[in-house]
């Protein structure tokens, strides 16, 4: 650190800031008894430059606006009086976006760029004022920043505010080590888990390479009569990942030779490919970073759902955002590059309220975030990633269960367009070639997430980076993906791209190798953050923002020069080859060699056996079952599972790039949607339905059931919208845990089946999927208790259908007075799992179950209506049941509704059973009083059963002998209730 | 008539361009997306220019103040271009980000500040027209999204003052057909008197918070599925249009 040199200029605001009035909120409402009376905030840029005082004031006035805001480039700009002041700033190496663009601020200021070592870091002050104790005070700066990613300094009024610079300062040998494997299996066995020794004798982080696989390497390296270098190992070891070859899903598993992924999922879509013959809509699937469908004769639409659930427990902000630019890359890295037009989220947390506290250690140093600061983190993540890409949001969810407490699980999608041709070229094909250079474009390289999901202490030391966690930056990525998708793609200037994601460069670039046959990399032309960086890790870093493409040579200096009027980096690191292997070279000397076939396909096939489980839960007594209806219905309205989070919804732009047919939240009540349209052409009315589908909590009672409860939801939500049955697509995301159990593999099996089963049974191809297995919280209760949160086995299945006219849509909210409302599907005594008796706080057994026969055919029918005219509202009957449809379609319409139980299709007999069962295949829709007639004549042979007629200010549910009724005022007051203050 | 061409102005994270472009074009004008450093090294870009839109978007992430950085650069760069460019008589439009990127480079007055309910929101608003400017020519009412975190509209009250008695005011929220269908507050981010745009250039500037290009297809309401059914009863046709495209359409009528 070289304080002596910094400069620090301070930005207030000198009308009413909303931010400051946000902070006082959100603290006053934490601790209610303190003495807190106002906040101020003040925004801070450290300058670590040799500058001379008129420079420093110049730049002062180009990050202030005098219209707003004053500055002060002496001391920190405070308020007259206050009780202390908080500074939070990043630890070094952390991403820092706001420091990036203060920098290109200062330099076009001063008309000039800023040396080497020279940098701009971002902080800001919370000045609290009101009579506060120190320990109120540590209190409020615990709730405001993040300890692994920011630091946090308290000043008394009064006390000295030094600048601080929170330069990288790296030590230690960058430079190559060879691994010594000629050791014992115990040492074997302790690199795989722990990882390389360093020359200090500390291990560098797991490669979470088993046994097999160490021994399978070392026999590899005997062989060639040499040691592997660290690079080697790390890179094998990325390559070989869980996360990059999904081994569970590709491995042996019991009597399936060819692994649950092949014969399951491949094996399904294959199957239903060529069933569908002509009418096959799938162009790109399963091979490339999205899966890709026809959606008119001259382009096509990708998708791509991630999770990103181990960051986000570390930093729910960090993780969440990372996980939306992300898999926007895994869109601009379809094919040539395909334009990202949708995004759409998904959140499994612990009920916000939870206030349960974990800690990583046993000597409790290192808490969990609370539950509620990982929700309000990972919401903040999408929004920014979200909005400053300019790309819509226009569906989510928010699921929640306490054994989402120890790592949530955050799922990020999106959409993409792309012409089919461009020039003549097919531009879901590529290929680099041997001869094309690999040009790495977007972000620098830092430590940034290696063994990122390791969490450690020591990376908290004073100049040594945070890599833990990657913060992503969505506006670097923006001039990426203007400069890809506006310009180069469409100019022809690369063979071949592909995302950096897990495993950096030695991922990307050796996937890549495989199209051309080897590569060549000069490790010393990456371009870095800061000096310092040893090869290996500038190999495997995931330091975000960056594509890797494949370049003729005689396009380089063109592309390069297009790059930099975007404000892009780009850089050629080498070049692809024929040679059969992948070399890397750092100061001329060859620090890796490999051949592709070993580093490809050299893993050694690890047979996973399983073990049955049958899983039996207590059902609730009659006693506990014989409840107020009424009140049952207010409690489930009120649940997070059920109720509104329109806070999330209207915070997400949803409008931009003008493609919006639905909104996230629909009807006058503004109720949740379950599926999306989006026309995404401004010429033609054809469009983009987007569903979901989940049933976590089905899990309990059986795997299976949970996987076939989530593609029949994700299925209906679509159609329910108006995409018809064999215009579907799906795409599935496991997210599992203890995964190295044979109870929990056969569980995995059973969901797998169940995915083959009911997708050929709809006829409905996966396009792509993900998984992520261990999503397991070990660490030490508030007594110190050791504890394992295990996340219950998760599916979400997410659709894409394209439909014709985006003018024959359905929403779920009622529209007229007067329509006739109508119920299609079985209701049948399937409590178990239901949130019904979740309120109870029991499980039960009786789990839904799919009928795709029957199913088929109610869905079918239901499309011809809404062709035909008869439908003024579509509602997906899902958690809660069929009383919470009712509810919320009111809600929606804020119309009352009379409404009769007493003849619904299907077993279903108990009035708790008729009212909140969750059997699948369930539709509720309001039909136009003219084409009734027609409407039942068209669905006879189908399970469908009039309910009664919409209007006035109530819902009146009558059952055999019983009714309650409730005024739409009161319903939509508990649907909002649950997060009414966030 | 003659086709007037519109420059949109890109990069550094603006990202409205393709959909503002896709409107122009619908209502006759030639559009051109052109990133702010081609029009910084080829000038001349500006000189053929009929309009100059600054579309929506996150330019620099919004990362020291929105619209800052994008706003130092325009005026730094091309500050003389644009005066020479706004000598002549052409439109120029601000939506958005392009709003507040405007009125950093001083070219409208006013700042936009965050609102007041402390984050970002996208929701429908309507607007009445309220100053005079070629783009809300035949205009009193009209509904449209906003979607930011920064678009509370201050300044000084005898600013205030001096910007409605100039006739500089444009757009303001009022309570209309969305924020009653909805139960929404008429104002979506505590604007000082309402203010939803304003204009300089005796008009032939506009600057404002919501999004005309995203509300020029009837299908685009948040309601249509609602409207939708009152049309089928009564027998009626759902229209095509939507309430922001007149906007558009009055820029190219300009030049004709």
């Amino acid at each position: 650190m070289m304080p002596l040199m910094a400069a620090r200029v301070t930005v207030g605001a000198k009308v009413d800031d909303a931010r400051s009035r946000t902070y006082l909120r959100t603290l006053k409402a934490l601790l209610p008894k303190s003495k807190l009376k106002e906040i101020s905030v003040v925004a801070s840029y450290t300058i670590d430059a040799k500058l001379t005082r008129t420079e420093l004031k110049r730049l002062a006035e180009c990050l202030t606006d005098p219209k707003t805001e004053i500055s002060s480039l002496v001391g920190v700009c405070a308020p007259k009086r206050y009780a202390y002041a908080i500074e939070i700033g990043f630890h070094p190496g952390v991403t820092d976006n706001v420091g990036r663009t203060a920098r290109e601020m200062i330099e076009l200021a001063l008309g000039k760029k800023l040396a080497g070592g020279e940098g701009v870091y971002s902080s800001r002050f919370i000045f609290l004022i009101g009579a506060l104790s120190r320990r109120e005070a540590e209190a409020i700066a615990r709730e405001l920043h993040n300890p692994l990613i920011e630091r946090v300094d308290l000043y008394r009024q009064g006390e000295p505010v030094p600048v601080r610079v929170p330069k990288v300062a790296l030590s230690g040998r960058a430079g190559v080590e060879k691994v010594d494997l000629e050791v014992s299996d115990k040492e074997l066995q302790r690199i795989g888990k722990e990882g390389i020794v360093s020359p200090d004798g500390s291990r560098r982080g797991p490669l979470a390479l088993s046994m097999s696989a160490m021994k399978t390497i070392q026999a590899h390296f005997h062989a060639l009569g040499r040691k592997p270098t660290d690079i080697e190992l790390e890179s094998i070891a990325q390559t070989w990942s869980e996360h990059c070859k999904h081994t569970i899903f590709a491995d042996p598993i019991d009597e399936i030779e060819e692994g649950i992924y092949k014969r399951y999922i491949k094996g399904a879509t294959e199957r239903i490919r060529k069933a569908k013959g002509k009418n096959d809509f799938c162009i790109s699937v399963f091979k490339d970073n999205s899966g890709g469908i026809r959606f008119d004769e001259k382009h096509l639409v990708t998708h791509k759902v991630e999770t990103h659930n181990s960051p986000s427990a570390l930093d729910p902000f960090g993780g969440a955002i990372t996980g939306v630019v992300g898999v926007n890359r895994d869109c601009l890295g379809f094919g040539l590059g395909a334009k990202p037009i949708a995004n759409i989220y998904g959140f499994c947390v612990a009920d916000p309220a939870d206030d349960r506290s974990f800690f990583r250690d046993k000597e409790k140093l290192q808490p969990l975030l609370p539950a509620r600061r990982i929700l309000e983190g990972v919401v903040r993540g999408i929004n920014s990633g979200g909005n400053e890409s300019g790309i819509p949001t226009p569906l989510g969810f928010v699921a929640t269960d306490p054994r989402y407490r120890g790592k949530p699980l955050v799922f990020a999608g999106t959409v993409g367009l792309m012409p089919l041709r461009s020039r003549g070229r097919i531009l879901h094909k590529k290929s680099a070639r041997p001869g094309d250079l690999v040009v790495v474009a977007g972000g620098r390289v830092g430590l940034d997430g290696i063994h990122g999901a390791t969490f450690s202490s020591e990376a908290l030391a004073s100049g040594s980076p945070a890599t833990a966690v990657q913060i992503g930056d969505p506006i670097t990525q923006k001039k990426l993906s203007d400069a890809l998708i506006r310009e180069a793609r469409d100019l022809g200037l690369y063979t071949s791209i592909t995302d950096n994601g897990a495993g950096g460069i030695s991922c990307s670039v050796a996937e890549m190798a495989k199209e051309s046959g080897g590569c060549e990399v000069d490790i010393d032309r990456v371009p870095l953050k800061y000096q310092g960086l040893s090869p290996w890790q500038v190999w495997i870093s995931e330091s975000q923002e960056r594509m890797t493409l494949s370049v003729p040579k005689k396009n380089w200096q063109k592309l390069k020069k297009l790059f930099e009027r975007h404000g892009v980096e780009a850089a050629a690191i080498g070049e692809f080859t024929r040679s059969g292997r992948c070399v890397v070279r750092a100061r001329r000397k060859v620090i890796m060699d490999l051949s592709m076939d070993f580093l490809h396909d050299g893993r050694p096939v690890e047979r996973l056996r399983t073990k049955k489980v049958v899983r039996k839960h207590v059902e609730p007594t009659r006693k506990e079952r014989g409840i107020e209806l009424d009140k049952t219905l207010l409690i489930l309205l009120a649940r997070p599972n059920v109720g509104s989070t329109a806070f999330i919804a209207e915070q997400y732009d949803h409008e931009v790039q003008g493609t919006s047919v639905t909104k996230p939240l629909s009807g006058k009540g503004r109720v949740h949607v379950d599926a999306a349209v989006l026309r995404p052409l401004h010429e033609s009315d054809r469009g983009i339905v987007l569903s979901h589908g989940f049933a976590p909590w089905y899990s309990d009672i059986d795997t299976y059931a949970m996987a076939a409860a989530s593609i029949d939801i994700a299925v209906r939500n679509a159609l329910a919208a108006g995409a018809a049955r064999d215009r579907i697509a799906i795409l599935d995301n496991f997210c599992w845990s203890t995964s190295n159990t044979p109870e929990r593999l056969y569980e995995l099996k059973r969901a797998a089946r169940a995915v083959y089963d009911i997708a050929v049974g709809y006829g409905t191809p996966y396009i792509s999927g993900k998984d992520s297995m261990y999503n397991d919280f070990r660490g030490f209760s508030e007594r110190g208790e050791a504890v394992h949160i295990a996340a219950p086995p998760t599916l979400l299945i997410s659709a894409i259908a394209v439909i014709d006219d985006v003018r024959q849509i359905q929403t779920p909210d009622f529209k007229m007075a007067g329509d006739f409302v109508y119920i299609l599907g079985e209701t049948n005594d399937e409590l178990g799992g239901s949130e019904y008796f979740a309120t109870l706080g029991k499980v039960g057994n009786a789990v839904p179950r799919v009928q795709t026969a029957k199913n088929r055919r109610t869905y079918d029918a239901l499309t011809r209506s809404i062709a035909r005219g008869h439908i003024a509202s579509a509602l997906s009957i899902g958690r809660g049941g069929l009383c919470v449809a009712l509810a919320k379609a009111a809600i929606g319409g804020q119309l009352g509704a009379d409404v009769s139980l007493a003849r619904l299709p299907g077993a279903a007999r108990s009035a708790d059973s008729l009212l909140f069962s969750e059997s699948l295949g369930r539709v509720l829709v309001s039909v136009r009083p003219h084409t009734t007639a027609d409407f039942e004549r068209h669905m006879k042979g189908i399970a469908c059963s009039y309910l009664g007629v919409v209007g006035g200010e109530r819902l009146r549910v009558e059952l055999h002998k019983r009714s309650f009724t409730l005024p739409v005022r009161v319903l939509s007051g508990a649907y909002r209730k649950p997060f009414r203050d966030w | 008539m003659t086709k007037p061409r519109a420059v949109i102005f890109s990069g550094y994270g603006l990202n409205t361009e393709d959909e503002t472009k896709s409107v122009f074009e619908s209502v006759g004008a030639d559009a051109d997306i052109v990133h702010i450093n081609d029009v910084v090294s080829r000038p001349a870009i500006l000189a053929r220019a009929q309009i100059a839109v600054f579309p929506g978007g996150f330019s620099y992430g919004d990362h020291t103040g929105s619209g800052k950085a994008y706003g130092t650069m325009l005026r730094r760069k091309l500050g003389r271009e644009l005066e020479r460019f706004l000598a002549r008589n052409t439109l120029a439009i601000g939506i958005c980000n392009g709003f507040q990127i405007l009125t950093s480079a001083g070219l409208l007055p006013g700042a936009l500040v965050g609102n007041d309910g402390g984050r970002y929101l996208c929701r429908w608003v309507d607007l009445k027209v309220v100053g005079k400017s070629p783009w809300l020519e035949g205009i009193e009412t009209l509904s449209v999204p906003i979607a930011h975190g920064e678009g509370k509209y201050v300044a000084p009250k005898s600013e205030l003052d001096e910007i409605e008695k100039k006739g500089n005011v444009a757009l303001t929220y009022v309570e209309g057909e969305i924020s009653r269908h909805f139960a929404l507050p008429h104002n979506p981010n505590g604007a000082s008197r309402d203010i939803a745009g304003v204009t300089s250039h005796g008009g032939r500037v506009l600057g404002l918070m919501p999004h005309p290009e995203r509300a020029v297809r009837f299908t685009q309401l948040p309601h249509w599925t609602y409207l939708r059914e009152r049309y089928i009863r009564d027998g009626a046709d759902m229209p095509a249009a939507g309430p922001g495209l007149t906007m558009f359409r009055n820029a190219v009528r300009y030049f004709a």
